[in-house]
């Protein structure tokens, strides 16, 4: 029986040699280790043999058995392996081909940087006033000291749609609703964005319709050094550290002083550059202490509390940001000029 | 104003200041220079020559040959095209090696076979504005005043060899429309003394009262009125020096009293006016306003038709000037007048302003009177002007003023406290700092012991009203540079956005990323296009209309977001962009008043367009186009992001312009009950056709309901902890039953077991007939507290199916 069992070894283990397919290896596993398979049919016969013989051939059919099955693992293992190899090969894409995205639309750039100059200021501590675009003459004028015959009006010339309603020409009457909306309370810290109109010919630096940010600051001692304090801390934070400032006098109806503000240009650092007409500065600000005839309008005790306001066209930021030659683009909106602001 | 600088010089040391360096430091001082212009536009080498001789040219019969003494050793032939040249003239002369402007190098030359030493020069090659030439001056060559010296340089003669400086002036700083203003300013900057003209004037001895008389009658309109009486003037040019002067500031030369007049008013900033005495019948000023119906022929020639709250200067009965304006042509000036009547005075601001705009007629004199003249100049400039007539008009000046005075200036006099100052700048000025500052600016002032400064302020500086004026002249003058930069002291506050603003950023945010691109818009329409959506625009409302706009496209304000959306697809359309997903947020203005008499509603709005195709053709899938369902899913994703889902619903809706099969009113359940609160559809077909567009689809919507009933609350639910059962129905109904009615019944019989329903198959087909459809729900039921069993699930969906089968006569599909 010995030799019956070893023959049928070395016969699978041969057999096994040839095999190519994971099919033909389970049916050498069926014919020689299933349970009708040769292996059983030989170890069937272990009843006629002696209580001596018995464990011995026992020992021999197992080490057979064992020897068979490890070549059928090895085997299976092999197989397993190319199955996958060939799997992943017949899977392969070409991955430079483009993703399924949905192109990003853009925020409209004056939006982009007017929510850019919020979030700044919000980081100071300011909230956001708005306040209606058409205006009544009071707030857009009278309350900001400038009475009906003011030679100042001469610098706004206005949309006006009866005497005493017109298009604000800034958004500074803004500050005055948030005055009168404070009923004399303070701090007042707020910034107002939103849409002005002047009557101007629109051309590459002017259009009759624009937006402008203004702030206001109210408290108990508020000084200029402060507001000198607040736009430096401001134009780093818009425009890099860097950044400097440089404050020259002007006047404007509702501050007093007032100052025209300069920053180190953005192009060139402040080394002069066509952008800066080479003198380093870019004119971006205008600002001054609330002129106390304005705050005793809005309902505030001049000699109580002092204030500053600034303001700022969002167009002018925008051209000088992003290198933009003409304002009138901002109002085209052609798609091939707005798809240009799909960064965060 | 333009500032020449070497005539600015007569009233302050410049001494060590370049004009560039002037105007920088007028510029950091407040006072802007927007240029420094040269006079000298590159002559070199021209002299002034006389000329000896004048012949005709041989061979030439435009051209003259000159013999010309330049000062020089020898006489110089010169050939010369222009017509009025003349033996016995001082002309200049560009001999050779001089250059004139344009890099113009003057050679050797032969003209037609004659020998050419140099060029008599014209004006303008001269590099002289031409338009601000004295009308015989503006042809030919120059021809310039007898006895100017041979052989001197002409830079010297026309005072070419000068700057200009070009200030812009903002309005609180009219003291610099006059030279003196400008020299207090440069005072105050560099410390230094202002010489005042010399105004003495040799009275003789006859009254100027005896033939002039002044009476105001509009005593509000005309504050003072001052007249001399100059008798005897030879009317002729002004001295070279003061047309040099003229023009360097930009007026023409017109005959020496004019020029006088103009002279003094840009050196003192107050305006004058010489009339023809011999036309001023009886001598006889009487300052009165126009009455109705009045006319006036203004010195420019033109007919001007008066009104009432005109003022005018008159000899009684008829009108001679318009105040502070421009004179009459009947009492003009001209080469035979003999006697002058002199004026200077003190006009309203306010009222020559509203005259010079009614009229359109702006005067060098009227800008000054607008922005309000100093009281303190209205005398010494009448006597500066009167001076100049005797020197340089050979007039006689009558002894005395004629005036009358009807409002007396009132000194203004300014307190404030060194401690102000400092707290108001955040500075550490010192009373020795601040002294001398207010004495730069010589404004006179007392000190207290307590830091009180009582400032007299002069009147050329009518902007010095309170005593924040005066803490900018020093911050101004200490420098802005100076003053230090500081935090603002006191409790911090919190920064933040309001709801409606931070919707307005989430739905930015939401709309680009689907895709979109925002636009900005004009908030001026053409009228016709507030009507193109009435339901949008309000159909009973009135457009909001400018009194003067700029064009009838833009003289409207807009009703609606959408005609614009529109326009911008067309544009870029136009630009072969047909793919077009675009938003704008913005206002529209609503008004239910034909005239206005109270601000207009502003109503927040967003708007979407989508036309031709979502995406393009690509490797892995084709260009699909737009269709209603994407705007739908975009108001969708809106309305869930702002957490009103639950009270929105879309019914089917014929607004005008959209199409009537394909448009949804928004409806949103509030307090306030339903309300349609915007719109969302396919354009019209014929709407599409008229704007060349393709298949169109809009949506246009208010925010103010969304800004009030928006939750952002997030309250969480805990996980489902039991299984749900899911269950599909496909019924067969007619086609127009909206599936939006079928979820409504079906989760009104469900109740609360139904955790949700979904339309996830809709059939047309032969096999059902063409008004037959099939929609296919699928179910999820779930008990929160228990496992539903089969039975229960079983009898809750056979009543939806029942129900279903009775409201809308379907048929369940098997």
């Amino acid at each position: 029986m010995k030799e019956r069992l070893e023959a049928l070894r070395v016969e699978a283990l041969q057999e096994l040699q040839q095999v190519d397919s994971p099919q033909q290896l389970n049916d050498l596993r069926v014919k020689y280790l299933g349970k009708k398979g040769a292996l059983t049919e030989i170890l069937r016969g272990m009843g006629s043999l002696s209580a001596e013989e018995r464990p011995v051939i026992g020992q021999v059919g197992n080490e057979v058995r064992a020897a068979i099955e490890e070549v059928i693992e090895t085997k299976q293992a092999a197989f397993q392996q190319a199955e996958t190899a060939n799997r992943l090969r017949a899977e392969t894409i070409d991955v430079t081909l483009p993703g399924k995205k949905q192109a990003p639309g853009a925020v409209h750039p004056l939006n982009k940087v007017a929510q850019e100059i919020e979030d700044v200021f919000i980081g100071l501590g300011y909230t956001i006033a708005e306040g209606p675009e058409v205006e009544s003459d009071f707030y857009n004028f009278e309350a900001l000291n400038l009475p009906k015959d003011h030679p100042a009006r001469d610098m706004q010339d206005s949309f006006y749609v009866t005497d005493d309603i017109l298009m604000r020409t800034h958004t500074s009457p803004v500050q005055v609703r948030t005055m009168k909306a404070m009923n004399g309370k303070t701090p007042v810290k707020v910034i107002c964005p939103g849409k002005v109109y002047r009557r101007d010919d629109d051309d590459a630096t002017h259009s009759f319709q624009f937006n402008q940010i203004e702030g206001l600051v109210i408290g108990p001692n508020i000084r200029m050094s402060d507001l000198k304090g607040t736009l430096l801390q401001f134009v780093q934070l818009m425009f890099g550290k860097q950044t400097e400032i440089r404050l020259r006098p002007s006047f404007f109806p509702f501050t007093e002083p007032s100052a025209e503000v300069d920053v180190t240009c953005v192009q060139c650092g402040g080394h002069g550059c066509r952008m800066c007409k080479h003198t380093g500065w870019l004119e971006i600000l205008g600002c001054g202490m609330v002129h106390p005839r304005v705050l005793e309008m809005g309902g505030y005790d001049p000699n109580e509390v002092s204030g500053f306001a600034f303001g700022m066209g969002v167009e002018r930021i925008a051209l000088l940001k992003y290198g933009i030659d003409d304002i009138r683009h901002f109002y085209t909106n052609d798609l091939r000029f707005l798809s240009q602001f799909v960064r965060m | 104003m333009n500032v020449s600088y070497k005539w600015l010089s007569d009233y302050i040391e410049l001494n060590g200041y370049t004009g560039e360096q002037l105007a920088e430091l007028m510029t950091s001082g407040g006072i802007e220079i927007d240029v420094v212009e040269s006079r000298n536009k590159g002559v070199t080498g021209v002299v002034v020559g006389h000329v000896l001789t004048r012949e005709k040219h041989p061979d030439a019969d435009k051209l003259s040959v000159c013999t010309v003494d330049v000062g020089g050793p020898e006489v110089l032939q010169i050939v010369c095209g222009a017509k009025n040249v003349a033996a016995g003239q001082r002309v200049p002369v560009a001999t050779i090696g001089s250059v004139l402007p344009g890099d113009f190098a003057i050679k050797r030359a032969k003209l037609r076979g004659v020998e050419s030493q140099g060029m008599i020069c014209s004006a303008k090659e001269l590099g002289l504005n031409d338009k601000l030439l004295p009308k015989e001056q503006q042809e030919g060559i120059l021809v310039l005043p007898e006895g100017t010296p041979v052989g001197a340089s002409i830079l010297d003669v026309l005072c070419i060899d000068d700057e200009v400086l070009e200030l812009d002036l903002t309005p609180n700083r009219s003291d610099c429309l006059s030279m003196l203003g400008v020299a207090y300013e440069v005072g105050a900057l560099t410390g230094r003394s202002v010489k005042l003209p010399d105004n003495r004037v040799n009275d003789s001895a006859e009254q100027a009262s005896a033939h002039v008389s002044v009476r105001i009658e509009a005593k509000e309109q005309c504050l003072h009125y001052t007249a001399r009486y100059i008798k005897g003037v030879q009317i002729g040019p002004s001295p070279q020096w003061m047309q040099n002067r003229l023009m360097a500031a930009g007026i023409r030369p017109i005959n020496n009293v004019v020029d006088i007049t103009n002279y003094v008013m840009l050196e003192y900033g107050q305006p004058l006016h010489a009339f023809d005495a011999d036309k001023v019948e009886g001598g006889r000023i009487v300052v009165r306003l126009a009455n109705d119906g009045e006319v006036l022929q203004t010195l420019d020639g033109q007919e001007r038709k008066l009104e009432p709250h005109m003022l005018l200067i008159t000899n009684g009965k008829e009108p001679l000037g318009l105040a502070g304006v421009m004179g009459g042509a009947s009492s003009e000036v001209t080469d035979s007048t003999v006697n002058i009547l002199l004026e200077s005075a003190r006009f309203d601001g306010g009222t020559i302003r509203k005259t010079s705009r009614q009229l359109g007629l702006r005067s060098e004199s009227s800008v000054r009177f607008e922005k309000g003249v100093d009281p303190a100049r209205v005398v010494p400039a009448l006597d500066r002007a009167a001076a100049l007539m005797a020197e340089y008009a050979s007039g006689h000046v009558l002894d005395g003023i004629v005036e009358e005075l009807a409002e007396q200036p009132k000194a203004a006099v300014v307190n404030v406290t060194i401690e102000k100052i400092n707290r108001y700048l955040g500075t550490e000025l010192s009373k020795l700092e601040i002294e001398t500052i207010f004495g730069r600016l010589q404004f006179p002032f007392e000190l207290s012991a307590d830091g009180v400064f009582t400032v007299r302020v002069p009147s050329r500086r009518g902007d010095m009203t309170r005593d924040v004026d005066l803490i900018e002249e020093v911050a101004r003058l200490h420098g802005y540079d100076n003053i230090p930069t500081t935090p603002i002291e006191g409790a911090t506050t919190p920064g933040a956005l309001t709801k409606p603003q931070a919707i307005r950023r989430e739905l930015r945010k939401r709309l680009t990323d689907a895709g979109l691109h925002e636009v900005i818009s004009y908030s001026f329409t053409h009228p016709d296009r507030t009507k193109l959506f009435p339901a949008l625009a309000g159909a009973e409302l009135y457009p909001v209309r400018l009194a003067l706009p700029m064009s009838e496209d833009r003289s409207v304000l807009r009703t609606s977001l959408l005609p614009q959306l529109l326009e911008t697809a067309v544009y870029n359309r136009n630009r072969k962009n047909d793919d077009v997903a675009i938003f704008e947020i913005g206002s529209v203005f609503h008004t239910d008043e034909a005239a206005l008499t109270r601000l207009p509603r502003e109503k927040h709005r967003l708007a979407v367009l989508l036309t031709g195709n979502r995406n393009r053709a690509e490797w892995n899938r084709k260009a699909e186009a737009y269709d209603f369902y994407d705007l739908k899913g975009i108001a969708e994703t809106l309305v869930e992001v702002l957490g009103v889902s639950g009270s929105i619903r879309y019914e089917a809706a014929q607004p005008e312009h959209m199409h009537p099969g394909r448009t949804a009113a928004i409806v949103l359940r509030g307090e306030r009950g339903d309300e349609t609160i915007g719109y969302l559809g396919q354009l019209h077909p014929t709407t599409q056709l008229d704007h060349d567009l393709a298949d169109t689809y809009v949506l246009e919507i208010e925010l103010a309901p969304l800004y009030d009933d928006a939750d952002f609350d997030i309250v969480y639910k805990s996980l489902p902890r039991y299984p749900a059962m899911e269950r599909d129905i496909a019924v067969v109904l007619n086609r127009e039953v909206e599936a939006g009615k079928l979820i409504a019944s079906v989760e009104e019989t469900a109740g609360e077991l139904l955790e949700s329903v979904r339309v996830f198959d809709i059939y047309t087909g032969e096999k059902l007939g063409a008004e037959k459809k099939s929609v296919a729900l699928s179910l999820v039921y779930r008990h929160a507290e228990r496992t539903l069993t089969d039975e229960e699930v079983t009898e809750l969906h056979g009543k939806v199916v029942t129900k279903l089968e009775q409201s809308f006569a379907a048929e369940l599909r098997k």
